[in-house]
């Protein structure tokens, strides 16, 4: 059959739409695992017995099955309990509690570091328990903890592919619309390939920057 | 509530289907394997040509989605004369995914391993191949288990996307009773147990390897 790539210029609004779509679900479900990952860490080390188990097995549940039958079940578990969501949500929803799951670990980590005199010392100046550990340990812990938290955001881009088989009209459904069309997979699918690369370049750019500014307030 | 007859009337469905991941599985981690010690030996070699070779085999399948890895396989295949039927594809698809995971884990193994042990491997008479053959690459299998145990744990789940090319392993197994029976809560236990059992007896099977080489 061969190739012919003379058919993809014509289909690049609909890819660059893609591309678009893919950095908007990427960044919306990496802040949601960001903040997720935190109150879920917190919850871990720090809520009572009764409320820590539920969240446990959460993250069991989370962290022991693959992705994708997660995004079916919060795809069409929602839709069966009367919940609706677009699948764009949805998908968002998905990635995110997913990935919160992995950063929480991380964070529990890096909570547990932190040095005990840092909140020794901001309850002895007087903050209760919650302030002392909103205001002195969790900033410790995420700042340690942002390189590796970088390389799951890395590792949720490229799951955000997923997102495509609930319907989500980003870069590999946009893909696989032109191939609809065109009857041209390689094409398209290697079209797609090179813009994933391309925003995962950019990705790990940010990231080190990121990473230097951290390093340099230290 | 969830509907108990129901799951005990289609768990043999699962069962089937968990076989097919677990057979997924199987070969993907023998194939990953073997792409990862090219890779790592590759990035580790003293010709320059090899080492971009390798590094750029890990750059381009670790930057971009597994999935449309697969897709490229499989649908753009057939146009370059590569045909092969969905399991065929999976199986390749992802093991060339997790060989470049896997080359990295192998090779930094490799480099934890102390300069001075080579050295003084060299400096006994021992060529620089038995050097590493005898002294290093043992001690740096040791250190590679509990990584690579965490490869695999991730290729493990890795295997749900070959339900997108229809292949019937337990993902796809859970998404078309989802289809046909509405009931996706029963579906994700049925499914999610089954997989939470591979990974658990895998797991084991790590951390057993891991204890056994660290007493010798």
């Amino acid at each position: 059959m061969g190739l012919d790539f003379s058919v993809v210029p014509g289909w690049m609004d609909t890819i660059l739409l893609g591309v678009v779509w893919t950095i908007a679900i990427t960044v919306s479900a990496a802040a949601l695992s960001f903040v997720g990952g935190i109150l879920l860490a917190v919850i871990a080390l720090y809520a009572p017995w009764i409320v820590r188990q539920p969240f446990r097995l959460f993250a069991w549940l989370f962290m022991g099955t693959p992705l994708l039958l997660q995004l079916f079940l919060i795809y069409f578990g929602l839709i069966q309990i009367g919940i609706d969501l677009p699948a764009f949500v949805a998908g968002v929803v998905g990635l995110g509690l997913h990935f919160a799951v992995y950063n929480s670990e991380l964070i529990q980590t890096a909570i547990i570091a932190v040095d005990t005199g840092q909140m020794e010392a901001a309850r002895t100046l007087g903050l209760s328990r919650t302030q002392a550990l909103r205001k002195v340990v969790v900033p410790q812990a995420v700042r340690d903890v942002i390189p590796p938290i970088g390389n799951n955001m890395i590792a949720l881009l490229k799951d955000s592919a997923l997102v495509s088989v609930i319907g989500v009209t980003e870069l590999t459904l946009s893909a696989q619309l032109a191939i609809g069309r065109t009857y041209r997979p390689f094409e398209f699918y290697l079209v797609a390939a090179v813009c994933y690369y391309v925003i995962n370049l950019g990705m790990e750019a940010v990231l080190r920057r990121i990473e230097r500014r951290i390093a340099l307030s230290r | 509530m969830l509907d108990f007859d129901l799951m005990l009337r289609i768990y043999p469905f699962f069962l089937q289907a968990a076989w097919v991941t677990i057979q997924l599985s199987i070969l993907t981690t023998i194939l990953g394997l073997i792409c990862g010690s090219l890779g790592a030996a590759a990035r580790l070699s003293r010709h320059g040509y090899l080492r971009m070779i390798g590094a750029t085999y890990v750059s381009l399948f670790r930057g971009t989605p597994a999935l449309i890895q697969l897709f490229l396989l499989y649908f753009g295949g057939p146009q370059v004369g590569i045909q092969l039927d969905a399991f065929e594809a999976g199986v390749i698809g992802l093991g060339v995914n997790i060989g470049a995971y896997m080359t990295e884990t192998m090779r930094g193994s490799i480099i934890a391993i102390d300069k001075g042990q080579a050295e003084a491997a060299r400096t006994l008479g021992l060529s620089s191949y038995q050097a590493f053959r005898n002294v290093v690459l043992p001690q740096a299998l040791r250190l590679m288990i509990r990584p690579l145990g965490v490869n695999i744990n991730a290729l493990i789940k890795g295997t749900a996307l070959v339900a997108a090319i229809s292949v019937v392993e337990l993902t796809y197994t859970a998404q078309r009773y989802i289809g046909s029976t509405y009931k996706p809560f029963e579906m994700f236990l049925l499914s999610g147990l089954l997989y939470m059992v591979i990974i658990y007896v895998v797991g084991k099977g790590i951390t057993y390897l891991d204890r056994k080489v660290r007493l010798t």
